[in-house]
């Protein structure tokens, strides 16, 4: 499952490769860091990895066709050369590099390719990223376990693969760069059988040199490396089982060089307010949205007037200072850096006087009493508190059910549990920089089921085919209409206000001084904490 | 002797048996699906399904409890649903950091335990007594984490006398054992203490006063291996609020035990894994216990075993 995910902060693309290509040129190999971590890593494996620990360890340690530039959202081809999309957008064909090993040593192929899809999408591997590739031909089959692999993906020599998918898909570069879709050495998976999690073989930058559980993972750079000047440390030491606090002091110590899980909540402004030690911090947007659901389906949040009313009390301004300022207010579903982001929408103000007169209108002078669920890990709890009583201010009496990450997630996919729900810490981070990825599962009718994730139970028909009717616009040259219709399919849910979204989140990412590269790298949007590939060490310079 | 441990083996074998069905049935009722866990929020309803099935979470409860029992007299604890690497394996790599710790924090927890106890009941009533007193009723009340963490600033991060967390060496061994020592040793003070008087008012020490030994002799000599007695038997017993505390101390030192293994597969609702590490700590106790009950007519040969 996915504790939080993966990011996308789409800052400044063109400017960001440029100046990255040079200071990069630069740089020599050679050195090492140390990163810390609270929790142990849980699998290496790219068809099932699927948290923000391990999702950017993975990237190192395998490749896929397609990858984002360093530090930006824009898509290239990795261990694909080229690639063409045919007339109709439904036909996929990328020729690979020549050149391009596995750690151990074997040449990649087109086979490798169909092995891996084919693999992720076989019941048996368990993915929780099967789902993604459902719009390849013969997904349906091979999901129930009646094929025997993907029908839509061919191997027509050893470097070129041809995919075809059943409906023209303007996500599928995207979902090609995922994780889920890197190339395996099908000899080691199934040396390895269920255990190729903790034995990884890949083609990355980076390959696995020691694992010892619960304590440490060391990576070491890949000689033999297709893509030449890359990695740049010569070994990356992860420590496992440093509480955060402990990993900042170890920082500041100069015994550790990137605290993994950020900066500590309760040390944010100690650290932003010493010039020293904020010099060290990189700031970087994320594709992420916290927000409060509704459910449309259990009275009194099936009527919209009562939706809107809480969209107007909630003091946006006030939650992101009690999380020290490290987000920015939200007033819609997508993040700013989101295409079809809506600038010009102002969104609905924070007046209390006009949501209880609002709620009036709906029929409840007095308010009402409702539950609201939130995960119970800092800052959530608090964050809830304060949602809480911004509610009384307009009569809302919300009791806080504060519970275990699985306890919220399974009380949202039933229909009659939970009135509203605070998203935080479960909160929707986009797999890819699309519009598309903030609303099908979420937002869409797809998700409304039980065990789904649309908590708030939102389903509107029309909004579901224009969804669909907009993903379907592959040609590029239509990519401005494209976000134009996901514009409006957002700013309709605005309307309809199924959530209350509050705010989006920023990173903050410490770094000790030894260690060299553009800020992007920092704040990749994929690659959290940061890209381990291009980070350098000052001391071998 | 030998009817003996042998019925305290089969005991101690119903006491787990009927844990793992306690535990299995808490997890059971956790509503938290473990197949939508895995199978993440774009899966089908079909993946789900065949996950469900896959891991047997379609079948009814008691055939799943009844595969656990026959996986584990197989010594199989089963498989992480989110690390997929075999429970077992998992806590065989932590077992042996964890036992490190704990016998570290029994040695600390007795020099300081018994120490502050024979002085409080050699100044038995003095200011003395009553200022140990308070501080070993300030040591069982005091939260480790916060212990953990006023050790961890003031003797690694400001005098830089240990490294900051970390496993490996005995500097890293000495603040993660003196958090659990010191928090254990206000038990252990206390008992000494009021076992220390009792002794101390017997009729023997009282003998051996009028002929004229050394004060120091009397206490080394007579009056601490009668007044020890209950404490050893006391450490077995204690391995069990060690289980406890273990979790919070490891997690504040980074120490890779099992307690840190547990708090983080329950914080991801790991059922597997926390089921593995309750019943390793179950056996823990319960062995604890048992070997409490037989090493005492060793000590004291007026205990009998029935």
């Amino acid at each position: 499952m996915r504790h939080l995910l993966l990011a996308g902060a789409a800052t400044l693309a063109l400017a960001a490769t440029g100046a990255l290509g040079q200071s990069l040129q630069d740089a020599k190999q050679g050195g090492s860091m140390i990163v810390t971590y609270k929790d142990d890593v849980s699998t290496l494996d790219p068809a099932i990895g699927y948290d923000w620990q391990n999702w950017s360890m993975i990237k190192s340690l395998f490749d896929g066709l397609m990858d984002y530039e360093p530090g930006t959202t824009e898509l290239r081809n990795e261990l694909s050369e080229s690639h063409t999309i045919s007339d109709d957008g439904k036909v996929f064909t990328f020729t690979l590099r020549d050149g391009p090993t596995f750690h151990n040593g074997r040449k990649i192929t087109a086979e490798d390719v169909k092995y891996s899809l084919d693999r992720v999408t076989d019941p048996e591997t368990k993915s929780p990223g099967a789902g993604f590739f459902a719009m390849i031909e013969g997904f349906d089959a091979q999901s129930a376990g009646e094929a025997d692999g993907l029908s839509g993906v061919k191997v027509l020599d050893d470097r070129t693969v041809e995919i075809t998918l059943t409906r023209p898909d303007a996500t599928f570069l995207h979902v090609m760069a995922l994780n889920f879709a890197m190339v395996v050495p099908k000899e080691a998976v199934e040396e390895f059988g269920d255990d190729f999690g903790k034995n990884p073989v890949g083609s990355g930058a980076f390959k696995l040199a020691e694992w010892t559980l619960g304590q440490r993972l060391v990576f070491e750079a890949y000689d033999d490396y297709w893509n030449e000047g890359l990695p740049k440390m010569e070994q990356i030491t992860f420590e496992i089982g440093q509480e955060p606090v402990v990993a900042l002091l170890r920082l500041q110590q100069g015994q550790a060089d990137i605290p993994g899980d950020g900066i500590p909540p309760a040390q944010f402004l100690e650290v932003m307010n010493d010039p020293e030690q904020a010099k060290q911090v990189v700031e970087g947007g994320q594709l992420h949205t916290g927000y409060v659901t509704m459910n449309t389906q259990m009275p009194p949040f099936d009527n919209k007037q009562v939706r809107q009313a809480v969209n107007m009390a909630i003091n946006k301004d006030r939650i992101v200072k009690v999380i020290n300022g490290r987000a920015i207010p939200a007033n819609q579903p997508l993040p700013p850096s989101m295409p079809g982001y809506a600038e010009d929408y102002e969104g609905y103000e924070f007046d209390p006087e006009k949501a209880k007169e609002l709620l009036a209108e709906a029929g409840f002078p007095d308010g009402f009493e409702t539950e609201l669920f939130v995960y119970n890990t800092d800052p959530n709890p608090r964050i809830a508190q304060a949602i809480q009583q911004d509610l009384k201010a307009i009569g809302i009496t919300a009791e806080i059910r504060s519970l275990a990450q699985a306890n919220v997630i399974a009380a949202g996919g039933e229909k009659d549990q939970a009135p509203m729900i605070w998203s935080g810490g479960m909160g929707w981070i986009a797999d890819f920089p699309d519009p598309s990825n903030f609303y099908g599962p979420i937002l869409g009718c797809g998700g409304a089921v039980t065990g789904g994730w649309n908590w708030a139970w939102y389903c509107n028909e029309e909004l579901d085919a224009k969804a669909a009717e907009a993903d379907s616009i592959v040609d590029p040259a239509r990519a401005e209409e494209r976000q134009q219709m996901w514009r409006e399919i957002y700013l309709q849910i605005m309307e309809d206000a199924p959530w209350a979204p509050v705010f989006h989140e920023q990173r903050f990412t410490i770094k000790s001084d030894q260690l060299g590269g553009p800020d992007e790298i920092f704040a990749d949007p994929v690659h959290i904490p940061v890209h381990y590939d291009y980070v350098f060490s000052k001391n071998v310079q | 002797m030998a009817s003996y441990i042998l019925r305290r083996l089969l005991q101690s074998a119903l006491i787990l048996l009927g844990i793992t069905l306690v535990t299995f049935v808490l997890l059971y009722l956790v509503p938290a699906d473990p197949a939508r866990q895995i199978a993440g929020r774009s899966a089908t309803a079909e993946t789900v399904a065949n996950i469900r099935a896959q891991l047997g979470l379609d079948q009814p409860f008691f055939v799943q409890y009844w595969r656990y029992l026959t996986g584990l007299l197989q010594g199989d604890l089963g498989r992480s649903y989110l690390q997929r690497t075999e429970v077992s394996e998992l806590v065989a790599s932590r077992l042996p950091a964890t036992l490190l710790l704990m016998a570290g924090a029994i040695a600390c927890e007795l020099a300081l335990g018994l120490t502050i106890g024979i002085i409080a009941a050699l100044k038995r009533n003095s200011r003395l007594d009553n200022g140990l007193m308070i501080f070993s009723f300030i040591s069982i009340s005091a939260p480790q984490f916060v212990v953990g963490i006023l050790l961890l600033y003031v003797f690694a991060v400001k005098l830089g006398w240990f490294p900051i967390g970390g496993y490996g060496t005995f500097a890293h061994l000495v603040l993660p054992a003196v958090t659990l020592g010191f928090l254990g040793g206000g038990w252990y003070s206390r008992m000494m203490r009021s076992s220390m008087i009792d002794v101390l008012g017997q009729d023997f020490v009282r003998t051996a006063r009028a002929n004229g030994l050394s004060k120091w002799r009397i206490v080394l000599r007579h009056v601490l291996p009668n007044a020890i007695l209950p404490i050893i038997a006391m450490i077995g017993i204690d391995i069990g609020l060690f289980m406890s505390g273990i979790v919070v101390v490891e997690s504040v030192f980074g120490w890779p035990g099992i307690g840190q293994l547990a708090w983080q597969a329950i914080q991801r609702v790991d059922i597997p894994i926390i089921m593995g590490v309750t019943l390793v700590s179950a056996t823990a106790i319960v062995l604890g216990n048992l070997l409490a009950d037989l090493t005492a007519p060793l000590i004291d040969p007026r205990i009998k075993l029935k």
